[in-house]
């Protein structure tokens, strides 16, 4: 099991209520978000709307705003609130021993298993 | 497995069951055991403390001084005697050797089992810093512990706790209680996070600093200090320093597996245990806070009894498999009510029933997940904890008394009552409705009848809900039941996560002297637990004019250009704009900047419509370096990006142009070096005119200057975006000190009246010309002060944001957490 889990350091050099990038070289630039109260999340880093880069949203209870035109982004499921449509991949995620890591297949652009729901 | 032993059989066949750790969850296990069979084993009981079995959670209390240790025994030697039972205290276990069934104890003593049972409990967790193993610095875990703090505090002086969770705060709590001067050291910037919301959080730090703690959060420990070979203080990363005469470490605790480890037994975080609480050893169990079940390791007492219950109905031959434990949180600190329960981080499908009544102190937040209750936290009044946690644990559908939920069970099972109109309805004619005013609840209906038909009118007419504003929801039922369907919906509020406007936000903030977010929050009754991308930067600002050099800004709060003052472009990438100052530059300048577009990789230059030059396609982490070279070339920030001064447009003026009547390029570098930097509602524009062919188009901008041969005409409210407008003349002034005090003052009225995102054109038109001109220019003084005030804001706000940034400042914000190479790592 060792190893298809990928350390990205400690917890904290994320602040609550920010987020920083991963990026993935030949891959998808990847968010990871701390929210206020301290939960942990990984997103691609697009918006479904037009791209826009969610990690420098605001970031409010589990969701995040898009910098770009302000669609609201659940954390947990990587799908759009309210009113519009669309859907970015999550990227599984656990916090251990303080630190955090994210499942490397879902990293690298394979399709992990839990992520298909949201497909 | 034995076959059962018969009674007459008991004194020789007895299987033998030894038990290492004398703790609450090894010794309840025993108990469960003898409950069900009392002359089944034979029982050894290593303990690693010289003392009988006592209630570790009361170690607080003790601490204290509300309880003596002899009151916190739970099984006195007599238990022992009694039950058989043999107990080796302050002897652990070093050896457990699985292949000859028995264990070592560290004085040697070797005793056979049939069974073992592991319930070693935890180890506090020491951070690693220098100085952290200096005399004078304890854990809180066992009565050893305990002693030391006495001992400290009888001797006085200051201690230092690390860790503002439950175990830091309670041994905080005892240290002040005993008359020492404590300190709270949090890494996070709100206490208890891991329980606690950032509202409640915020509510526990102001009561805590009430009662005289200091409390520093988001406060990282770089070492402890010593002095004659004892600690002396603490000294934090950024350089503070605390002095201590005793150094508390509470941040958290391990299962204590070295044990089991070593003996080959399957360990994770803790001791892996089936639901029956067996090891991978079937021979050994293990439970309390060293085991691992179902992936989960717990830190309190509750999970612990459904653990020994189903371990000694598995061991006496009736098994009920234990399938893991909610946890539910209360803070042993005498008059502070908290309590916390389950997932309360909200999120989707997730809906978070929030209340706040600051007049109480109270908030409760209810996290509702389809029709049922996922977390709680309650701060203040916490009378219903039990029972929201019942409903919690159950898994009960709620949809029914939704409505009244947050209320309270007294309000929410009241079966008719549920429905909160219709308690309101069931309310006696002289029921209190505003406790801030003594308002009734007739006189607020009579007020409605007489003609008041919103929850405004109602405020101003008969004062209910004018002040703390927690009976607004009393009002609007009132007002539903009185006039059904003819209800006027209020004044647009700030955004959906309150009742209150932008105005009376405003006027609050400045009445209540709140100055911080959560504190704006908690007083005004936010229905959100952390409000919303609408909610945040507004209360950031009005927090920022309204308390300038005192509030801290809150980067979580600003909106992405202005977090990384840069212009985010649709690509993601972001734009520079350097300042040049009235539209001037020099031949270095610009120099500077080609050289800066060739090294970032502009990908566009142009010149913006309001005189500056903007370079395009800048990568976030390239930013910081970007700026130092323009710095160097002496140019700071455009503040392209801000809710903020932009640009000073202007013409040549006299000094060039033949028809110019003043200098009107002079005039903007003056206007632009005292205005630029400051935070506004929105983007702000000026512009200066050397006549009236107003050249720099000074008649659609914020606050424009038409320079005539007789001075200066000031124009305000203009506006070239989505809705052109042209400005309004406010007055006409005689010389260059005037029109520059006149612009300050402007300024500072549209700062301090303005809402947030709402520029001077649709400001002006609501509040009316006149309106702004008789606070200008009727009230007597009133250009010096608010110039004056202006003035007092801009001491704060004028640093250069790129040269701090620059320098290595928050460059968290700009870099990558890190890069993935696959390929790399493609073997592991
Ligand atoms: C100050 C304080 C306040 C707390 N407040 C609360 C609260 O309000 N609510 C709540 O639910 N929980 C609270 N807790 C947590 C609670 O006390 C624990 O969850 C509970 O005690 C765990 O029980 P346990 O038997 O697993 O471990 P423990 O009670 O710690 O017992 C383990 C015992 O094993 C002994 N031991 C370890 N290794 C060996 C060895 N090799 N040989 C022999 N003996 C050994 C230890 O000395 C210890 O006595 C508090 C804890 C502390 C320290
Ligand atoms: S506004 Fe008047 S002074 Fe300025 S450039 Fe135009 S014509 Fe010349
Ligand atoms: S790109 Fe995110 S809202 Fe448009």
């Amino acid at each position: 099991m060792i190893g298809t889990w990928l350390d990205i350091g400690p917890i904290d050099q994320i602040e609550p209520g920010m987020a920083r990038t991963l990026p993935v070289r030949d891959g998808e630039e990847i968010a990871v978000f701390r929210t206020m109260t301290g939960d942990f999340y990984a997103l691609v880093n697009k918006c479904p709307h037009r791209q826009g880069p969610l990690s420098q949203g605001i970031v409010h209870g589990n969701a995040v705003t898009c910098p770009l035109h302000n669609w609201n982004i659940s954390l947990k499921t990587g799908e759009a609130l309210g009113d519009d449509e669309g859907c970015v991949p999550t990227i599984p995620l656990k916090v251990d021993a303080g630190r955090i890591f994210l499942l490397r297949d879902a990293v690298i652009g394979r399709q992990p298993p839990v992520e298909s729901k949201a497909a | 497995m034995n076959a059962p032993a018969s009674f007459d059989e008991a004194a020789t066949t007895r299987e033998r069951l030894v038990v290492i750790g004398n703790g609450m969850a090894g010794c309840r296990a025993v108990e469960e055991i003898l409950a069900r069979d009392p002359s089944r084993f034979d029982i050894t009981i290593f303990g690693a403390e010289p003392r009988v079995n006592y209630n570790r959670i009361m170690l607080s209390p003790v601490l204290a001084g509300e309880k003596r240790f002899e009151e916190i025994v739970i099984n006195p030697q007599g238990w022992y005697d009694d039950n058989g039972i043999t107990l080796v205290s302050g002897d652990p276990v070093e050896h457990i050797d699985r292949e000859n069934r028995s264990v070592v104890s560290h004085s040697g003593r070797v005793e056979p089992y049939d069974r073992l049972l592991i319930a070693t409990g935890s180890d506090p967790f020491i951070i690693p810093v220098p100085g952290s193993n200096l005399p004078g610095v304890v854990t809180f875990r066992d009565l050893d512990d305990v002693d030391k703090m006495l001992a400290a505090a009888d001797r006085g002086g200051n201690a230092v706790v690390i860790g503002g969770g439950l175990l830091g705060l309670e041994a905080a709590h005892g240290l002040c209680l005993r008359g020492m001067k404590v300190t709270v050291i949090h890494l996070m910037p709100s206490l208890m996070e891991r329980q606690l919301d950032e509202a409640a959080g915020w509510l526990l730090k102001t009561e805590l600093e009430r009662r005289g703690q200091t409390i520093l959060t988001g406060a990282d420990t770089e070492c402890v200090l010593e002095k004659d070979g004892h600690v002396a203080g603490v000294r934090l990363k950024d350089g503070r320093e605390i002095a201590a005469d005793i150094v508390v470490m509470a941040v958290g605790i391990r299962p204590a597996v070295s044990l089991a480890k070593s003996a080959g037994l399957e360990v994770e975080r803790g001791i892996v245990v089936d639901d029956h609480m067996v090891t991978s050893d079937p021979a050994i169990l293990a439970v309390g806070e060293c085991v691992q079940h179902r992936g989960t390791c717990y830190g309190l007492v509750a999970p612990l009894w459904g653990m020994c219950r189903s371990l000694a109905g598995y061991v006496t031959g009736e098994p009920n498999g234990y399938e893991g434990s909610v946890t539910s949180t209360k803070l042993k600190v005498s008059g502070i009510d908290l309590f916390s329960a389950g997932d309360f981080s909200g999120g989707d499908g997730g809906e978070d029933i929030v209340m706040r009544d600051a007049a109480r102190g109270i908030y409760k937040r209810i996290v509702v997940k389809g029709d049922r209750i996922a977390g709680a936290v309650l701060y203040g009044d916490t009378a219903d904890g039990n029972w929201y946690f019942d409903l919690l644990r159950k898994g009960e559908d709620i949809s029914a008394i939704r409505e009244a939920l947050i209320f309270g069970q007294a309000f929410a099972s009241g079966g008719a009552l549920a429905d909160p109109n219709a308690a309101v309805a069931a309310l006696s004619d002289d029921a209190e409705i505003c406790g801030c005013n003594g308002v009734s609840k007739g006189t607020v209906v009579e007020t409605i009848k007489a003609g008041a038909c919103s929850v405004d009118a109602v405020r101003s007419q008969c004062k209910a809900s004018a002040s703390c504003g927690s009976c607004t929801g009393l009002v609007e039922s009132l007002l539903a039941l009185t006039l059904g369907d003819e209800v006027q919906s209020g004044p647009k509020t700030l955004c959906k996560c309150t009742s209150f406007t932008h105005d009376d936000v405003r006027r609050l903030i400045l009445e209540k002297e709140l100055k911080a977010i959560p504190q704006v929050m908690q007083e005004l009754h936010w229905t959100t637990p952390d409000g919303c991308a609408s909610c945040r930067p507004a209360l950031n600002y009005y927090l920022l004019c309204a308390w300038p050099g005192e509030y801290v800004d809150d980067q979580k709060s600003r909106f992405v250009n202005e977090r990384l003052h840069a212009n985010i472009q649709k690509d993601g990438t972001y734009s520079v704009v350097p300042r040049m100052w009235g539209g001037l530059t020099t031949p270095d300048e610009l120099r500077a900047i080609a050289d800066a577009a060739d090294k970032y990789g502009a990908r566009t230059v142009k010149v913006t419509g309001g005189q500056r030059i903007d370079l395009f396609g800048i990568r976030k982490e390239d930013l910081p370096a970007i700026w130092a070279d323009l710095n160097a070339a002496g140019m700071v920030s455009g503040h392209a990006y801000g809710k903020a001064l932009r640009t000073v447009k202007t013409c040549v003026g006299s000094e060039w142009c033949r028809f110019g009547t003043q200098d009107s390029t002079g005039l903007g570098v003056k206007i632009e070096q005292m205005t630029w930097g400051s935070w506004m509602p929105h983007k702000f524009k000026i512009a200066v005119s050397g006549c009236p062919r107003n050249c720099a188009e000074a008649t659609i901008k914020d606050f424009g200057i038409v320079c005539v041969d007789s001075g200066y005409e000031l124009h305000v409210g203009g506006n070239g975006g989505i809705k052109v407008r042209a400005t309004d003349l406010l007055c006409k002034v005689e010389t260059e000190e005037q029109a520059l005090e006149y612009c300050a003052a402007f300024i500072q009225l549209y700062r301090e009246q303005a809402h947030y995102m709402e520029r001077t054109a649709p400001w002006i038109e609501r509040v009316g010309l006149d309106y702004v001109k008789s606070r200008m220019l009727d009230e007597p003084d009133a250009i010096r002060k608010l110039a004056a005030r202006f003035r007092i804001s801009q001491k704060y706000s004028q640093d250069d944001p790129w040269a701090q940034r620059a320098s290595g400042d928050r460059k968290d914000l700009h870099q990558h957490l890190g890069e993935f190479r696959p390929l790399v790592l493609e073997n592991a």
